[in-house]
Protein backbone atom coordinates (compact mmCIF):
# COMPACT_ATOMS: atom_id res chain seq x y z
CA UNK A 1 0.00 0.00 0.00
CA UNK A 2 1.30 3.47 -0.83
CA UNK A 3 1.71 6.07 1.91
CA UNK A 4 -1.21 8.11 0.58
CA UNK A 5 -3.26 4.92 0.58
CA UNK A 6 -2.37 4.30 4.24
CA UNK A 7 -3.31 7.86 5.18
CA UNK A 8 -6.70 7.74 3.41
CA UNK A 9 -7.41 4.30 4.87
CA UNK A 10 -6.69 5.24 8.48
CA UNK A 11 -8.20 8.73 8.42
CA UNK A 12 -11.43 7.95 6.55
CA UNK A 13 -12.11 4.34 5.56
CA UNK A 14 -11.01 2.66 8.78
CA UNK A 15 -11.51 5.67 11.03
CA UNK A 16 -10.52 4.38 14.46
CA UNK A 17 -13.50 5.78 16.33
CA UNK A 18 -16.30 5.62 13.81
CA UNK A 19 -15.62 2.24 12.21
CA UNK A 20 -13.25 0.34 14.53
CA UNK A 21 -14.54 1.44 17.96
CA UNK A 22 -11.05 2.20 19.26
CA UNK A 23 -10.70 5.16 21.60
CA UNK A 24 -14.39 5.62 22.38
CA UNK A 25 -13.94 6.61 26.03
CA UNK A 26 -12.17 9.93 25.33
CA UNK A 27 -14.43 10.41 22.29
CA UNK A 28 -17.45 10.53 24.59
CA UNK A 29 -15.68 11.85 27.69
CA UNK A 30 -13.53 14.71 26.36
CA UNK A 31 -15.75 16.02 23.56
CA UNK A 32 -17.86 18.44 25.59
CA UNK A 33 -16.02 21.52 24.31
CA UNK A 34 -13.87 22.25 21.30
CA UNK A 35 -10.63 23.29 23.07
CA UNK A 36 -10.28 20.12 25.09
CA UNK A 37 -11.23 18.00 22.07
CA UNK A 38 -8.47 19.62 20.00
CA UNK A 39 -5.96 19.22 22.84
CA UNK A 40 -6.81 15.56 23.27
CA UNK A 41 -6.78 15.00 19.50
CA UNK A 42 -3.26 16.43 19.07
CA UNK A 43 -1.90 14.62 22.12
CA UNK A 44 -3.29 11.31 20.82
CA UNK A 45 -1.93 11.89 17.29
CA UNK A 46 1.52 12.63 18.68
CA UNK A 47 1.60 9.59 20.97
CA UNK A 48 0.10 7.24 18.37
CA UNK A 49 2.71 8.11 15.73
CA UNK A 50 5.55 7.62 18.23
CA UNK A 51 4.04 4.49 19.77
CA UNK A 52 3.51 2.86 16.40
CA UNK A 53 7.15 3.48 15.43
CA UNK A 54 8.57 2.42 18.82
CA UNK A 55 6.58 -0.78 19.03
CA UNK A 56 7.64 -1.61 15.46
CA UNK A 57 11.27 -1.40 16.59
CA UNK A 58 10.58 -3.47 19.73
CA UNK A 59 8.77 -6.13 17.71
CA UNK A 60 11.41 -6.44 15.00
CA UNK A 61 14.62 -5.93 16.99
CA UNK A 62 13.74 -7.63 20.27
CA UNK A 63 10.63 -9.85 20.23
CA UNK A 64 11.12 -11.58 16.87
CA UNK A 65 14.90 -12.28 17.13
CA UNK A 66 14.49 -13.67 20.64
CA UNK A 67 11.40 -15.61 19.60
CA UNK A 68 9.27 -14.22 22.44
CA UNK A 69 6.36 -12.77 20.45
CA UNK A 70 3.94 -14.14 23.05
CA UNK A 71 5.08 -11.32 25.35
CA UNK A 72 3.79 -8.79 22.81
CA UNK A 73 0.80 -7.52 24.81
CA UNK A 74 2.71 -7.06 28.05
CA UNK A 75 5.74 -5.43 26.37
CA UNK A 76 3.70 -3.08 24.21
CA UNK A 77 1.60 -1.75 27.06
CA UNK A 78 4.69 -1.13 29.18
CA UNK A 79 6.47 0.57 26.29
CA UNK A 80 3.43 2.77 25.67
CA UNK A 81 3.11 3.67 29.35
CA UNK A 82 6.79 4.65 29.58
CA UNK A 83 6.61 6.47 26.26
CA UNK A 84 3.72 8.57 27.52
CA UNK A 85 5.66 9.42 30.70
CA UNK A 86 8.73 10.29 28.62
CA UNK A 87 6.75 12.49 26.23
CA UNK A 88 5.24 14.24 29.23
CA UNK A 89 8.70 14.97 30.68
CA UNK A 90 10.13 16.15 27.37
CA UNK A 91 7.22 18.47 26.61
CA UNK A 92 7.31 19.83 30.15
CA UNK A 93 10.98 20.82 29.74
CA UNK A 94 10.99 21.98 26.14
CA UNK A 95 7.71 23.80 25.85
CA UNK A 96 5.79 24.72 29.00
CA UNK A 97 3.07 26.29 26.83
CA UNK A 98 2.46 23.05 24.96
CA UNK A 99 2.61 21.16 28.25
CA UNK A 100 -0.07 23.41 29.65
CA UNK A 101 -2.28 22.68 26.64
CA UNK A 102 -1.73 18.91 26.41
CA UNK A 103 -0.51 18.03 29.91
CA UNK A 104 -3.74 16.93 31.51
CA UNK A 105 -4.61 14.65 28.59
CA UNK A 106 -1.31 12.77 28.46
CA UNK A 107 -1.83 10.45 31.48
CA UNK A 108 -5.26 9.50 30.09
CA UNK A 109 -3.69 8.30 26.86
CA UNK A 110 -1.97 5.25 28.37
CA UNK A 111 -5.32 3.52 28.71
CA UNK A 112 -6.64 4.77 25.38
CA UNK A 113 -7.19 1.61 23.36
CA UNK A 114 -6.48 3.44 20.10
CA UNK A 115 -2.77 3.62 21.00
CA UNK A 116 -2.31 -0.08 21.79
CA UNK A 117 -4.66 -0.78 18.89
CA UNK A 118 -2.50 0.95 16.28
CA UNK A 119 0.62 -0.77 17.66
CA UNK A 120 -0.95 -4.22 17.27
CA UNK A 121 -2.60 -3.43 13.92
CA UNK A 122 0.69 -2.10 12.46
CA UNK A 123 2.48 -5.29 13.49
CA UNK A 124 -0.32 -7.49 12.12
CA UNK A 125 -0.34 -5.58 8.81
CA UNK A 126 3.44 -6.21 8.53
CA UNK A 127 4.18 -2.53 7.94
CA UNK A 128 7.82 -1.35 7.70
CA UNK A 129 9.16 1.38 10.02
CA UNK A 130 8.01 4.37 7.96
CA UNK A 131 4.64 2.78 7.15
CA UNK A 132 4.05 2.13 10.87
CA UNK A 133 4.84 5.74 11.67
CA UNK A 134 2.56 7.05 8.90
CA UNK A 135 -0.23 4.67 9.94
CA UNK A 136 0.03 5.83 13.56
CA UNK A 137 0.02 9.46 12.52
CA UNK A 138 -2.92 8.99 10.14
CA UNK A 139 -4.97 7.03 12.68
CA UNK A 140 -4.32 9.86 15.14
CA UNK A 141 -5.50 12.41 12.57
CA UNK A 142 -8.65 10.33 12.08
CA UNK A 143 -9.20 10.45 15.84
CA UNK A 144 -8.64 14.23 15.84
CA UNK A 145 -11.11 14.68 12.98
CA UNK A 146 -13.81 12.60 14.65
CA UNK A 147 -13.46 14.16 18.11
CA UNK A 148 -13.35 17.68 16.62
CA UNK A 149 -16.56 17.10 14.60
CA UNK A 150 -18.20 15.55 17.66
CA UNK A 151 -17.32 18.44 19.96
CA UNK A 152 -18.60 20.97 17.41
CA UNK A 153 -21.92 19.11 17.18
CA UNK A 154 -22.17 18.79 20.98
CA UNK A 155 -21.58 22.52 21.46
CA UNK A 156 -24.53 23.17 19.12
CA UNK A 157 -26.64 20.55 20.89
CA UNK A 158 -26.21 22.44 24.18
CA UNK A 159 -28.62 25.07 22.86
CA UNK A 160 -31.26 22.60 21.75
CA UNK A 161 -34.05 21.05 23.75
CA UNK A 162 -33.40 17.32 24.23
CA UNK A 163 -35.79 14.87 25.96
CA UNK A 164 -34.56 14.37 29.52
CA UNK A 165 -33.48 10.69 29.39
CA UNK A 166 -31.40 11.43 26.27
CA UNK A 167 -29.40 14.31 27.74
CA UNK A 168 -25.64 13.89 28.11
CA UNK A 169 -24.18 10.54 27.12
CA UNK A 170 -27.11 8.94 25.19
CA UNK A 171 -27.42 11.81 22.72
CA UNK A 172 -23.62 11.75 22.28
CA UNK A 173 -23.81 8.09 21.28
CA UNK A 174 -26.67 8.69 18.88
CA UNK A 175 -24.79 11.62 17.33
CA UNK A 176 -21.77 9.33 16.98
CA UNK A 177 -23.97 6.73 15.31
CA UNK A 178 -25.20 9.24 12.76
CA UNK A 179 -21.60 10.35 12.11
CA UNK A 180 -20.64 6.70 11.59
CA UNK A 181 -23.45 6.41 9.04
CA UNK A 182 -21.98 9.39 7.19
CA UNK A 183 -18.50 7.83 7.29
CA UNK A 184 -19.86 4.72 5.59
CA UNK A 185 -19.65 6.76 2.39
CA UNK A 186 -15.86 6.30 2.58
CA UNK A 187 -15.21 2.73 1.48
CA UNK A 188 -12.59 0.71 -0.36
CA UNK A 189 -14.05 1.83 -3.71
CA UNK A 190 -13.08 5.41 -2.89
CA UNK A 191 -9.46 4.37 -2.50
CA UNK A 192 -9.40 2.52 -5.83
CA UNK A 193 -11.02 5.47 -7.60
CA UNK A 194 -8.59 7.96 -6.11
CA UNK A 195 -5.24 6.25 -6.49
CA UNK A 196 -6.05 3.23 -8.65
CA UNK B 1 -20.54 -9.47 50.83
CA UNK B 2 -23.56 -10.06 48.61
CA UNK B 3 -23.86 -6.32 48.08
CA UNK B 4 -20.37 -6.21 46.51
CA UNK B 5 -21.60 -8.84 44.08
CA UNK B 6 -24.94 -7.37 43.03
CA UNK B 7 -23.84 -3.73 42.74
CA UNK B 8 -21.84 -4.49 39.57
CA UNK B 9 -24.81 -6.12 37.92
CA UNK B 10 -27.40 -3.40 38.42
CA UNK B 11 -26.63 -0.29 40.43
CA UNK B 12 -23.09 0.26 39.13
CA UNK B 13 -23.28 -1.65 35.85
CA UNK B 14 -19.96 -0.86 34.11
CA UNK B 15 -21.44 -0.27 30.66
CA UNK B 16 -24.83 1.31 31.24
CA UNK B 17 -24.26 3.24 34.46
CA UNK B 18 -20.52 4.01 34.80
CA UNK B 19 -19.97 3.91 30.99
CA UNK B 20 -16.54 2.26 31.03
CA UNK B 21 -15.06 -0.36 28.72
CA UNK B 22 -16.99 0.73 25.68
CA UNK B 23 -14.58 -0.18 22.89
CA UNK B 24 -14.88 -3.96 23.29
CA UNK B 25 -18.57 -3.66 24.10
CA UNK B 26 -19.26 -2.15 20.72
CA UNK B 27 -16.51 -3.76 18.70
CA UNK B 28 -17.33 -7.39 19.39
CA UNK B 29 -21.08 -7.20 19.82
CA UNK B 30 -22.00 -8.25 16.28
CA UNK B 31 -22.65 -11.86 17.36
CA UNK B 32 -23.96 -13.33 20.62
CA UNK B 33 -21.13 -15.89 20.71
CA UNK B 34 -18.51 -13.11 20.54
CA UNK B 35 -20.17 -11.42 23.50
CA UNK B 36 -20.01 -14.65 25.50
CA UNK B 37 -16.32 -15.14 24.63
CA UNK B 38 -15.39 -11.55 25.42
CA UNK B 39 -17.38 -11.64 28.67
CA UNK B 40 -15.63 -14.82 29.79
CA UNK B 41 -12.22 -13.30 29.01
CA UNK B 42 -12.99 -10.12 30.93
CA UNK B 43 -14.37 -12.02 33.96
CA UNK B 44 -11.19 -14.14 34.10
CA UNK B 45 -8.82 -11.16 33.82
CA UNK B 46 -10.83 -9.06 36.27
CA UNK B 47 -10.92 -11.89 38.80
CA UNK B 48 -7.18 -12.55 38.47
CA UNK B 49 -6.17 -8.90 38.66
CA UNK B 50 -8.50 -8.10 41.58
CA UNK B 51 -7.18 -11.09 43.57
CA UNK B 52 -3.52 -10.23 42.94
CA UNK B 53 -3.89 -6.50 43.47
CA UNK B 54 -5.67 -7.05 46.76
CA UNK B 55 -3.09 -9.65 47.87
CA UNK B 56 -0.19 -7.37 46.98
CA UNK B 57 -1.74 -4.11 48.15
CA UNK B 58 0.65 -3.79 51.11
CA UNK B 59 3.77 -4.53 49.02
CA UNK B 60 3.30 -2.30 45.98
CA UNK B 61 4.78 1.17 46.54
CA UNK B 62 2.23 3.94 46.03
CA UNK B 63 4.27 5.66 43.27
CA UNK B 64 4.53 2.69 40.90
CA UNK B 65 1.12 1.22 41.57
CA UNK B 66 -0.41 1.93 38.14
CA UNK B 67 2.47 0.30 36.17
CA UNK B 68 2.36 -2.65 38.59
CA UNK B 69 -1.38 -3.09 38.05
CA UNK B 70 -0.85 -2.93 34.30
CA UNK B 71 1.78 -5.70 34.45
CA UNK B 72 -0.56 -7.91 36.51
CA UNK B 73 -3.44 -7.28 34.11
CA UNK B 74 -1.28 -7.82 31.01
CA UNK B 75 -0.08 -11.19 32.34
CA UNK B 76 -3.65 -12.42 32.75
CA UNK B 77 -4.57 -11.09 29.31
CA UNK B 78 -1.67 -13.06 27.82
CA UNK B 79 -3.01 -16.21 29.51
CA UNK B 80 -6.46 -15.55 28.00
CA UNK B 81 -4.94 -14.89 24.58
CA UNK B 82 -2.95 -18.13 24.55
CA UNK B 83 -5.78 -20.27 25.93
CA UNK B 84 -8.29 -18.85 23.47
CA UNK B 85 -5.93 -19.27 20.52
CA UNK B 86 -5.33 -22.91 21.46
CA UNK B 87 -8.87 -24.02 22.32
CA UNK B 88 -11.20 -21.66 20.44
CA UNK B 89 -9.25 -20.45 17.37
CA UNK B 90 -12.41 -19.39 15.48
CA UNK B 91 -13.56 -17.21 18.37
CA UNK B 92 -10.03 -15.81 18.80
CA UNK B 93 -10.01 -14.82 15.16
CA UNK B 94 -13.39 -13.13 15.22
CA UNK B 95 -12.58 -11.16 18.39
CA UNK B 96 -9.32 -10.11 16.71
CA UNK B 97 -7.50 -7.12 18.12
CA UNK B 98 -10.00 -6.80 20.98
CA UNK B 99 -8.48 -9.73 22.91
CA UNK B 100 -5.11 -8.03 23.58
CA UNK B 101 -7.04 -4.80 24.11
CA UNK B 102 -8.58 -6.24 27.30
CA UNK B 103 -5.38 -4.82 28.85
CA UNK B 104 -6.59 -1.27 28.38
CA UNK B 105 -10.22 -2.01 29.26
CA UNK B 106 -10.84 0.77 31.78
CA UNK B 107 -13.12 -1.44 33.93
CA UNK B 108 -10.23 -3.66 34.97
CA UNK B 109 -7.73 -0.95 35.88
CA UNK B 110 -10.62 1.02 37.36
CA UNK B 111 -11.59 -1.79 39.75
CA UNK B 112 -7.96 -2.37 40.75
CA UNK B 113 -7.53 1.30 41.60
CA UNK B 114 -10.96 2.00 43.06
CA UNK B 115 -11.70 -1.24 44.88
CA UNK B 116 -9.13 -4.05 45.06
CA UNK B 117 -6.28 -2.00 46.54
CA UNK B 118 -8.41 -1.01 49.53
CA UNK B 119 -10.37 -4.19 50.25
CA UNK B 120 -9.89 -7.78 51.34
CA UNK B 121 -9.33 -10.62 48.89
CA UNK B 122 -12.81 -12.05 49.46
CA UNK B 123 -14.69 -8.83 48.77
CA UNK B 124 -12.42 -8.15 45.77
CA UNK B 125 -13.42 -11.53 44.34
CA UNK B 126 -17.10 -10.66 44.83
CA UNK B 127 -16.56 -7.25 43.25
CA UNK B 128 -14.76 -8.79 40.25
CA UNK B 129 -17.49 -11.40 39.70
CA UNK B 130 -20.26 -8.81 39.99
CA UNK B 131 -18.59 -6.29 37.67
CA UNK B 132 -17.58 -9.03 35.22
CA UNK B 133 -21.08 -10.50 35.08
CA UNK B 134 -22.61 -7.02 34.80
CA UNK B 135 -20.29 -6.30 31.86
CA UNK B 136 -21.12 -9.64 30.22
CA UNK B 137 -24.88 -9.20 30.61
CA UNK B 138 -24.72 -5.71 29.11
CA UNK B 139 -22.62 -7.04 26.24
CA UNK B 140 -25.06 -9.92 25.67
CA UNK B 141 -28.01 -7.53 25.53
CA UNK B 142 -26.29 -5.31 22.95
CA UNK B 143 -25.10 -8.32 20.91
CA UNK B 144 -28.54 -9.93 21.02
CA UNK B 145 -30.26 -6.81 19.69
CA UNK B 146 -27.61 -6.23 17.02
CA UNK B 147 -27.47 -9.80 15.75
CA UNK B 148 -31.25 -10.31 15.94
CA UNK B 149 -32.00 -7.21 13.87
CA UNK B 150 -28.80 -6.92 11.84
CA UNK B 151 -28.41 -10.49 10.63
CA UNK B 152 -31.65 -12.22 11.65
CA UNK B 153 -29.72 -14.93 13.46
CA UNK B 154 -28.56 -15.79 16.97
CA UNK B 155 -25.19 -17.54 17.07
CA UNK B 156 -24.44 -19.77 20.07
CA UNK B 157 -22.16 -22.76 20.64
CA UNK B 158 -22.60 -25.69 18.23
CA UNK B 159 -23.76 -28.69 20.30
CA UNK B 160 -24.13 -32.11 18.62
CA UNK B 161 -26.39 -31.89 15.59
CA UNK B 162 -27.36 -28.29 16.46
CA UNK B 163 -25.16 -25.98 14.39
CA UNK B 164 -25.28 -23.20 16.96
CA UNK B 165 -27.08 -20.74 14.72
CA UNK B 166 -30.76 -19.93 15.28
CA UNK B 167 -32.41 -18.29 12.27
CA UNK B 168 -35.25 -15.84 12.82
CA UNK B 169 -37.74 -16.62 9.98
CA UNK B 170 -38.56 -13.27 8.37
CA UNK B 171 -35.58 -11.24 9.56
CA UNK B 172 -32.97 -13.70 8.28
CA UNK B 173 -34.03 -12.99 4.70
CA UNK B 174 -34.46 -9.25 5.12
CA UNK B 175 -32.11 -8.17 7.90
CA UNK B 176 -31.74 -4.51 8.89
CA UNK B 177 -28.04 -4.51 8.02
CA UNK B 178 -27.19 -1.18 9.63
CA UNK B 179 -27.44 -2.78 13.09
CA UNK B 180 -24.51 -5.04 12.25
CA UNK B 181 -22.36 -2.06 11.26
CA UNK B 182 -20.54 0.50 13.36
CA UNK B 183 -23.36 3.04 13.19
CA UNK B 184 -25.90 0.52 14.50
CA UNK B 185 -23.79 -0.25 17.55
CA UNK B 186 -23.59 3.40 18.59
CA UNK B 187 -27.33 3.92 18.01
CA UNK B 188 -28.26 0.79 20.01
CA UNK B 189 -26.12 1.75 23.01
CA UNK B 190 -27.42 5.34 22.87
CA UNK B 191 -31.04 4.23 23.01
CA UNK B 192 -30.33 1.60 25.70
CA UNK B 193 -28.57 4.16 27.88
CA UNK B 194 -31.49 6.56 27.44
CA UNK B 195 -33.87 3.76 28.42
CA UNK B 196 -31.88 3.00 31.60
CA UNK B 197 -31.79 6.72 32.46
CA UNK B 198 -35.55 6.92 32.05
CA UNK B 199 -36.11 3.74 34.06
CA UNK B 200 -33.90 4.70 37.01
CA UNK B 201 -35.44 8.15 37.14
CA UNK B 202 -38.95 6.70 37.18
CA UNK B 203 -38.02 4.34 39.99
CA UNK B 204 -36.40 7.13 41.99
CA UNK B 205 -39.24 9.64 41.47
Amino acid sequence: MTYIGIIITFVFINNFILTQFLGLCPFIGVSKNIESAVGMGFAVTFVMALASLTTWAIQNFILVPLNIEFLQTITFILVIASLVQFVELVIQNISPALYKALGIYLPLITTNCAVLGIAIISVQSKFNALESFVAGFAAGLGFLLAILLMSAIRTKLDNEWIPKPFRGIPIAFITGGLMALAFMAFDKALLTNLIG
Amino acid sequence: MLKEFTKGIFKENPIFIIVLGLCPALGVSTKVINAIGMGAGVIFVLLGSNIFVSLLKNFIPEKVRIPSYIVIIASFVTIVQMTMEAFAPALYKSLGVFVPLIVVNCIILGRAEAFANKNTVMSSIMDALGMGIGFTLALLLIAFIREFLGAGTITLFPVGSFSGVIRIPVLADNPVRVFGLAAGALLVIGFLKAFFNWYSERRAG
